[in-house]
């Protein structure tokens, strides 16, 4: 099998070409040692068995976010037989810094020129030949999302890859003190991989990279002597110096390959921003954006289509699977445990899939398009007070389809202050499992006001995550405030390939989890409510175990208003997954029962309760990897089922207090 | 109050320093910020903060204060 990376900026088209390359053929992979999703496809090539891995983008290979390391550590410690170095010609000046500091490595590297076609509407034409001679590298010109070049691009790393030689680095771009000192480096150092990158990272003061390569007690002072004269020379240190140098080269190189021609008119992108950023209009627009997309997600004609659903399970499949098991000679026990357990049970949740398909549809959407980095510039300010970036603004985004992708998404923010805050409160934003208990909770006890009753729960979990995040940056997560980089990305159509992709492998995760964990939970909690303690079958659920166990805990939920053992399993399946809430109280308290386990004031406090307290253990699960610290967990699963507990108290008390029951 | 209008749409600016070590420096210096580097302001925000920044020839945003340190 051979290996091939592809490396590049963000943005520059690499999970399109990844595609172009791999068709269907690919998985989403966990890696050993590393916490990470990296994409890998498989194609072959001749007879050659291909694996393609697409990293996550870079500026530089200097690691800032976790998301980053992973692309460095995978050059650099997995030993890929080739590089694809995707560079987004539109924008070659910083995409070509990258490509100097790949070419300062032995890694066999093919660089390729993508966006061509977009660079050419913009005026701008890259001489690929040029820049080969120049950089003494391998340039090729395609356009992954045309599919132009792509033959050429395929036959030319079948050649690359027959070749022994690899190129070796060349540094002379650098200033000479700096290259002079990389070579005397070098000559210490015995036969090692990545040569002139670990000199140069020696030279840089690296401790990591000093540390793993020894040298003599009198080599390294001839080193320091190096380091401290070149700085006092030049007036910086020297990890500044090298970046100023790459810099350079690549200004150099691309003031003699890229031809502009004169006529500058506003480029697309800019003509949108005008609009989509204007100083006035950007504001409504964004909050018009963001109502429009729960307006879809959770308006009439979704939930006419769940309803369907709802209908067809419980009407149709239910009972005619329970005649048919029957038929079969199973009891009457069984078959119970397969219609009211099972079927009503999953079914109860895996109904949502179709407004939870169109909540990622929307997300992959503002992903895919661009604006998601503009939302996230026009939330800054506020996210600032809360002792966040725009960037968190993702994450939460993303929080409300489903708080597992939301906490992996911290993993792009830049400091670890900001990613563990975010993955704190990201939980907050009300997920789509939470979805389904608001639907059925609202439509039983408000139902002429039920929208606004589960409005009013997404926008307490948002002033709540404010409020939280305020009040926790300025104790437990005191620190610097953390600068705010947003690169803008062009606007571009979205695929409609690319955009069903991502939305169904989203929305398969929550089929997945219907199926597994919540089908579990969902037989657990039908024999705990059709068994009483000695393990006989009860028709009776108020003499069951599951209602024992829930009198043990209502203690808790007393002060809250539902202290009733209904509602108190409710929480405890819905650890499992929050959709279980739902299962549970249908199983327990039938479909009408539901309107008349508490009060209405009650009601609303579950709601609050159900929105705060502990994500589902897939999520906890997450926290942990994410976290990578169990107290650090611990922490987030005890703050936010405080923070549940004392919103629930604080309403269900207020309210009664005014007279609201 | 005078460094608050430093930033206005338009204008140009160039890189001569950092105020703040470490991993930012690291970044914005990996963005193409590095000393003697011009870049120009092309868009305002309507809380007029951050504002969005060409340098090199691309679109970037960061908060006035960030940039108003490098300069």
């Amino acid at each position: 099998m051979i290996d091939i990376a592809l490396v590049g900026n963000p943005n520059s088209g690499k999970t399109t070409l990844f595609n172009n390359i791999t068709g269907s053929n690919q998985h989403i992979g966990n890696w050993p040692g590393v916490t990470v999703e990296k994409k890998e496809g498989f194609s072959k090539l001749g007879g050659k068995e291909l694996r393609m891995i697409d990293l996550p983008g870079v500026y530089s290979l200097a690691p800032y976010s976790p998301e980053e390391r992973i692309t460095r550590d995978f050059i650099l410690n997995e030993k890929p037989d080739l590089i694809l170095n995707i560079i987004d010609s539109s924008n070659l000046e910083r995409n070509l810094y990258l490509s100097t500091q790949l070419s300062e490595l032995e890694t066999k590297t093919l660089f390729v020129l993508n966006m061509t076609d977009l660079a050419m509407k913009e005026g701008m034409q890259v001489d690929d030949d040029i820049l080969s001679a120049e950089f003494k590298q391998h340039f090729i010109k395609i356009s992954a999302s045309r599919g132009i070049g792509i033959d050429t691009l395929l036959d030319t790393i079948d050649k690359m890859l027959d070749l022994d030689e690899i190129i070796k680095p060349d540094l002379s771009y650098m200033r000479k003190d700096i290259s002079d000192g990389v070579e005397y480096i070098k000559e210490q150092l015995g036969e090692i991989e990545h040569k002139d990158f670990t000199a140069l990272k020696i030279l840089e003061d690296d401790a990591l990279i000093t540390a793993d390569n020894p040298l003599e007690p009198d080599v390294l002072k001839q080193v320091s002597d190096i380091r401290q004269d070149i700085m006092t020379k030049y007036g910086d240190d020297i990890e500044s110096l090298v970046i100023s140098d790459r810099y350079d080269h690549a200004s150099s190189l691309v003031r003699k390959c890229l031809f502009k021609s004169e006529t500058k008119s506003m480029s697309f992108t800019e003509k949108i921003d005008t609009v989509l950023l204007n100083k006035y209009a950007a504001i409504p627009i964004f909050l018009l954006t963001m109502f429009l997309v729960f307006q879809v997600t959770f308006g009439s004609a979704t939930t006419y289509i769940v309803e369907v659903l709802e209908t067809f399970i419980s009407d149709f499949l239910s009972p005619f699977a329970g005649e048919l098991i029957l038929s079969l000679g199973a009891s009457d026990f069984t078959a119970a445990l397969i219609t009211d357990g099972i079927i009503e049970g999953v079914g109860a949740v895996i109904v949502f899939a179709p407004q939870l398909f169109v909540l990622f549809l929307f997300i992959s959407f503002l992903e895919d398009s661009g604006y998601m980095a503009r939302a996230a510039l026009l939330t800054d300010r506020i996210l600032k007070k809360a002792g966040l970036t725009g960037k968190s603004f993702i994450p939460f985004i993303v929080g409300f389809g489903c708080s597992v992708p939301a906490i992996m998404a911290a993993r792009t923010l830049d400091s670890e202050k900001d990613r563990r805050l975010t993955i704190f409160l990201a939980p907050f934003m009300s997920c789509g499992a939470r979805a389904p208990v608001y639907a059925m909770i609202a439509s039983a006890y408000f139902f002429r006001s039920r929208s606004l009753v589960i409005f009013s729960v997404y926008i307490a979990g948002i002033l709540v995550a404010m409020l939280s995040g305020i009040l926790l940056s300025r104790t437990v997560f005191k620190g610097e405030e953390s600068p705010f980089v947003m690169e803008l990305p062009k606007y571009q159509m979205p695929r409609v390939k690319s955009l069903l992709r991502h939305t169904v492998s989203r929305t398969k995760e929550f089929v997945k989890k219907a199926g597994t964990i919540i089908l579990v939970a969902s037989v657990a909690v039908w024999l705990l409510t059709n068994l009483d303690p000695s393990f006989r079958v009860v028709t009776d659920h108020e003499k069951s175990i599951i209602a024992d166990i829930g009198r043990g805990i209502s203690v808790i939920f007393k002060p809250l208003g539902f202290g009733s053992w209904i509602p108190s399993v409710a929480v405890l399946t819905g650890v499992f997954a929050k959709e279980s809430v739902v299962s549970t109280i249908s199983i327990l308290a039938g479909a009408d029962g539901v309107g008349v386990l508490m009060t209405p004031l009650a009601a609303y406090a579950f709601l609050i309760f159900i929105l705060f307290y502990v994500p589902c253990v897939a999520a906890i699960g997450i926290m942990r990897r994410e976290l990578n610290s169990l107290k650090w967990t611990l922490g987030a699963v005890l703050f936010q089922t405080a923070t549940a507990w004392i919103m629930a108290f604080i309403i269900y008390n207020a309210g009664r207090l005014v007279g609201i029951e | 109050m005078q460094n608050r209008h430093k930033m206005r749409k338009g204008t140009r600016h160039i890189v001569t320093g950092y105020r703040k070590g470490g991993h930012f420096r690291r970044r914005l210096m990996d963005l193409g910020f590095t000393p003697g580097t011009e870049f120009r302001v092309v868009k305002d925000t309507p809380f007029g903060d951050p504002v969005v920044v060409n340098v090199r020839g691309y679109n970037v945003s960061l908060r006035k204060k960030d940039l108003e340190d490098m300069i």
